[in-house]
């Protein structure tokens, strides 16, 4: 079964903080009581979208306090947070239940230490936290500190602290590498006999092959395909036909354990885009529904996958770029075009949408891509299929709940490592994740578990 | 038949079927839900568990939907099957050897770095055999913990001493805790495992069957103990004048002995569950051997019907004669005794009431707290796990009201460690106000 590093998890975090035990003893005597403040994480395991209390205990009452989150990321960065709490006349904080008067967040955020994470100072440039091996939990240091204190968090030694996991992966989810047909992909199957709904989910142009997604469907019971579409940082190489994705389809819904009429698509932003695509052009397959989080549908018809990149690059001339030199490629395709060849014929979709935007995608113009496509599917009758959400001041990559937000991220542009501006302030972004990965659940659990047969009687 | 097979097929991808939280610690609650099955439906939730032995366990319980289409295991009463009524755990701790297996089986996790993984599932209709011949409609998998993240696992074998050391996630420093199991031996780390994961560094100790004794033939004594306290002592992570006892069974006769007449070591409280002060004390430090001596008495054993062995009778009545009880009067420290009142293996309830006593007539009656539980047996474990019964010696106890001893009991026990390990500048604060 799954199995993990465990140990000698506090060295790893804190092998170069700890300073002589006795010493820290003696500071410590001087300055608080002998015996520690109590911290605890519930459920100390749990999956990403689930959210958790933490609470300190047999603190001195009224006293400041730091809540303070690490968390070493698969490529070696350090990611934290922290909250600055009082304590309560019984000498407790609870983070849930308490305001945090300042740090990464402020108010009251049960979550806060997650969602507001970001790499430490002095961290490389451009960072985003993605999980890569998902048979492994994210672990996730949470602390406290005395005082308020606003940094230096390395040099110091908190009062107490504990570990917590957040596992994309739930507890008998199986793993299975595809690679047949020439499609290329991990397949998520939930535990049980099932049949299950299926889910073909395809990420963005940042490309290679990321599974956490899936894994975490497959824990709410879809059995999902991470699809591989082209190579990491080698999106103008992308040279797939449209009967890769419908193989890939094809293969989650002949699965044995898949219900060969439940299974739907979920895409993100160049994602989004081809799940669009096989919706409304495939006469091949049937998705049930699709879930479309900042895409769009702009696309030359009867265009592949090479030729929407050179209809992209003729645009470039208007890519923009902000102070810091990052790259804003929002505008390269606006206005959005009135020529209907430029774009997808969403009037043909048959299958209910869900759109999710950020208003403050500086990535690409979502919003007015949705306005568009919602214009053109009212002018064909299908309407009635489209629910779109769009949040204000959240940006382009609208990820799981309680990942950190990166308003920009490095990109591998042709070769070159540029940094893209995506969008988002990090308190909106994070709602914003949040509140969408719940309406996601409930769309596909509307769409694909639900029983439209009024005759399955028992 | 093809209808037949599209309804059922229909009807099994509709059933949802959770557990909350999937990965827990042993003695966290769950969550068990069924949804979108029809109002009325009738159901079984069926819970499977392979031990380390490789023996096959169930449990199950029969429930019928409600007029939403649910089942919640934790509000719902079950109609029949291995508990009935409400019981939000019953699926844990009525788990039972599968029919056919051999007799005498015992859940016992001994590697606590892995979890025990149950797999729970529900099946169409009201069913009490032949689960392995059925598919489910739903199934899913529940870890259950004994170690929380970030607690360390350490060997201890200096000094001599066979024994593991978890220290809970965190600099520290820690309350720490000596964990002694009873007459079975060996070295049995779940419950200290547990301990830990609730931040006190606990040593679980094996003192009847330890490294040494294997080689030397001899049993341990009092220096035993007293290396082991000391590793706590001295350990940089744990606070030296916060260390507690704690003894099941066996365990009771040496906590008690050591609380009250060792010089080195210092409690800060101790916990005895289901035993006995009765020993013989004649200043021998052999203690472990003349106590295993005084209760091969055979003589007074008993047998019931089914051939399992009582020892109850051994000790029991309890003796007036001082030089066969543990001082108690002596204790300064809090002691808090947990008892099964139909322990049928350790006459623990007439014990603690003999206890109680001794200490009202030395005047330190207010360290005492005893829990003492009408229905339930010996073994007093941690939660939600089954209850041992028919195995050789016949352990006492109603399952129902076994469990729920295990239960109220674990609880206090976390409250009453945590009150004087981590509470007061002092010991002896009045830990039982809080229970």
């Amino acid at each position: 079964m799954l199995r993990h590093a465990r140990g000698s998890l506090w060295s790893v975090y804190f092998k170069t903080r700890v300073p002589d035990h006795r010493t820290g003893l003696r500071r410590w005597s001087s300055m608080h009581r002998a015996v520690p403040p109590v911290i605890s994480v519930t459920p100390s395991r749990a999956l990403v979208d689930e959210t958790f209390r933490v609470a300190v205990q047999n603190l001195p009452p009224g006293s400041p306090v730091t809540l303070h989150s690490l968390h070493r990321s698969e490529d070696e960065d350090l990611w934290e947070a922290f909250g600055h709490y009082v304590s309560d006349s019984r000498g407790t904080v609870s983070v849930a239940d308490d305001f945090s008067f300042g740090g990464t967040y402020t108010g009251k955020e049960a979550m806060g230490l997650l969602w507001s994470m970001s790499p430490v100072p002095g961290s490389r440039e451009g960072l985003r936290l993605r999980k890569k091996n998902v048979c492994i939990p994210q672990l996730v240091n949470i602390s406290v500190y005395g005082g308020h204190v606003e940094e230096g968090f390395g040099e110091r030694l908190p009062l107490a602290s504990t570990l917590t996991e957040r596992w994309h992966l739930g507890p008998g989810v199986r793993r299975i590498e595809i690679s047949e047909r020439g499609v290329r992909g991990t397949l998520f199957i939930p535990p049980g006999p099932g049949p299950f709904p299926g889910m073909l989910d395809m990420w963005g142009g940042g490309g290679g092959l990321l599974e956490y997604r899936s894994a975490l469907l497959a824990s709410h019971g879809y059995a999902s395909l991470a699809l591989e579409y082209f190579t990491a940082g080698e999106l103008k190489s992308a040279d797939k036909e449209f009967s890769y994705f419908e193989t890939a389809f094809n293969i989650v819904r002949e699965h044995p354990q898949v219900i060969p009429d439940r299974v739907g698509l979920f895409g993100l932003s160049l994602g989004s885009l081809m799940a669009s695509y096989l919706a409304a052009e495939s006469s091949v397959i049937e998705p049930r529904c699709c879930v479309c989080v900042s895409g769009g549908h702009l696309y030359p018809r009867g265009a592949n996958l090479q030729q929407l990149f050179r209809a992209y690059s003729s645009h470039s001339h208007k890519l923009r770029v902000d102070e810091h030199n990052r790259e804003i490629w929002r505008s390269i395709n606006l206005p959005i075009p009135e020529d209907l060849s430029q774009k997808l014929d969403v009037g043909k979709i048959n299958c209910p949408m869900l759109l999710v935007n950020g208003i403050d995608d500086q990535n690409w113009p979502t919003v007015e891509c949705a306005e568009d496509m919602a214009h053109m599917m009212r002018a064909a009758g299908k309407e009635h299929l489209l629910t779109r959400i769009e949040y204000p001041d959240a940006g382009h990559l609208i990820e799981p709940p309680y990942s950190p937000h990166s308003r920009a991220t490095k990109f591998i542009k042709d070769g070159v490592t540029v940094i893209l501006l995506w969008g988002g302030q990090t308190k909106p972004h994070a709602d914003a994740q949040e509140d969408s990965w719940r309406n996601i659940l409930a769309f596909l659990q509307k769409h694909l578990y639900c029983t439209q047969n009024p005759k399955a009687k028992m | 038949i093809f209808f037949y097979n599209c309804t059922i097929s229909t009807a099994r991808c509709c059933v949802k079927l959770s557990v909350h939280p999937s990965r827990g610690l042993m003695d966290e609650k769950f969550t068990v839900l069924v949804q979108n099955v029809l109002p009325g439906f009738q159901l079984t939730v069926y819970a499977f568990y392979k031990c380390e032995g490789g023996y096959s366990w169930e449990a199950f319980a029969h429930y019928t939907a409600s007029a939403t289409g649910a089942v919640n295991v934790s509000e719902d009463p079950s109609r029949g099957g291995t508990y009935s009524g409400v019981e939000p755990m019953g699926l844990m701790w009525s788990l039972r050897p599968v029919p056919g297996s051999k007799s005498g089986l015992r859940m016992r996790k001994m590697n606590v770095q892995t979890p025990m993984e149950v797999t729970i599932s529900v099946y169409q209709g009201h069913l009490t055999e032949g689960f392995v011949d059925q598919v489910p409609l739903a199934a899913v998998v529940v870890e259950r913990w004994y170690m929380a993240p970030g607690v360390r696992r350490i060997p201890i074998t200096e000094g001599g001493l066979t024994a593991t050391l978890f220290l809970p996630s965190g600099p520290g420093p820690f309350p720490g805790l000596l964990d002694l199991w009873g007459g079975g031996g060996k070295l049995v780390e779940y419950r200290a495992a547990l301990l830990a994961s609730h931040g006190i560094a606990a040593m679980a100790l094996d003192y009847l069957t330890p490294q040494i004794t294997k080689e030397t033939g001899k049993m341990v004594d009092y220096e035993y103990f007293e290396a082991a306290y000391r590793v706590l002592e001295q350990h940089p992570q744990i606070l030296g004048s916060r260390i507690a006892m704690l003894g099941l069974s066996f365990g009771t006769s040496v906590t008690l002995r050591m609380a009250v007449y060792s010089q080195v070591i210092k409690l800060r409280c101790a916990v005895c569950i289901s035993g006995s002060h009765v020993q013989p004390i004649d200043g021998s430090h052999l203690f472990v051997f003349s106590l295993l001596s005084f209760f091969s008495n055979a003589d007074k054993t008993r047998f019931n019907e089914e051939q399992h062995v009582i020892w109850r009778d051994l000790l029991m009545p309890i003796p007036t004669d001082a030089s066969l009880k543990v001082d108690v009067g002596r204790l300064r420290c809090p002691l808090l005794l947990v008892v099964g009142e139909d322990d049928q293996n350790w006459p623990s309830y007439e014990s603690a009431m003999d206890m109680k006593e001794m200490m009202q007539r030395a005047g330190n009656e207010h360290l005492l707290t005893v829990l003492s539980y009408p229905n339930a047996g010996h073994l007093i474990e941690p939660p939600f796990t089954p209850s041992a019964r028919a195995i050789m010696v016949l352990w006492g106890g109603e399952p129902v009201a076994h469990s729920v001893a295990q239960e109220d009991s674990w609880r206090k026990t976390l409250v009453f460690l945590r009150v004087n390990l981590y509470g007061g500048s002092q010991p002896g604060a009045a830990a039982s106000s809080h229970l």
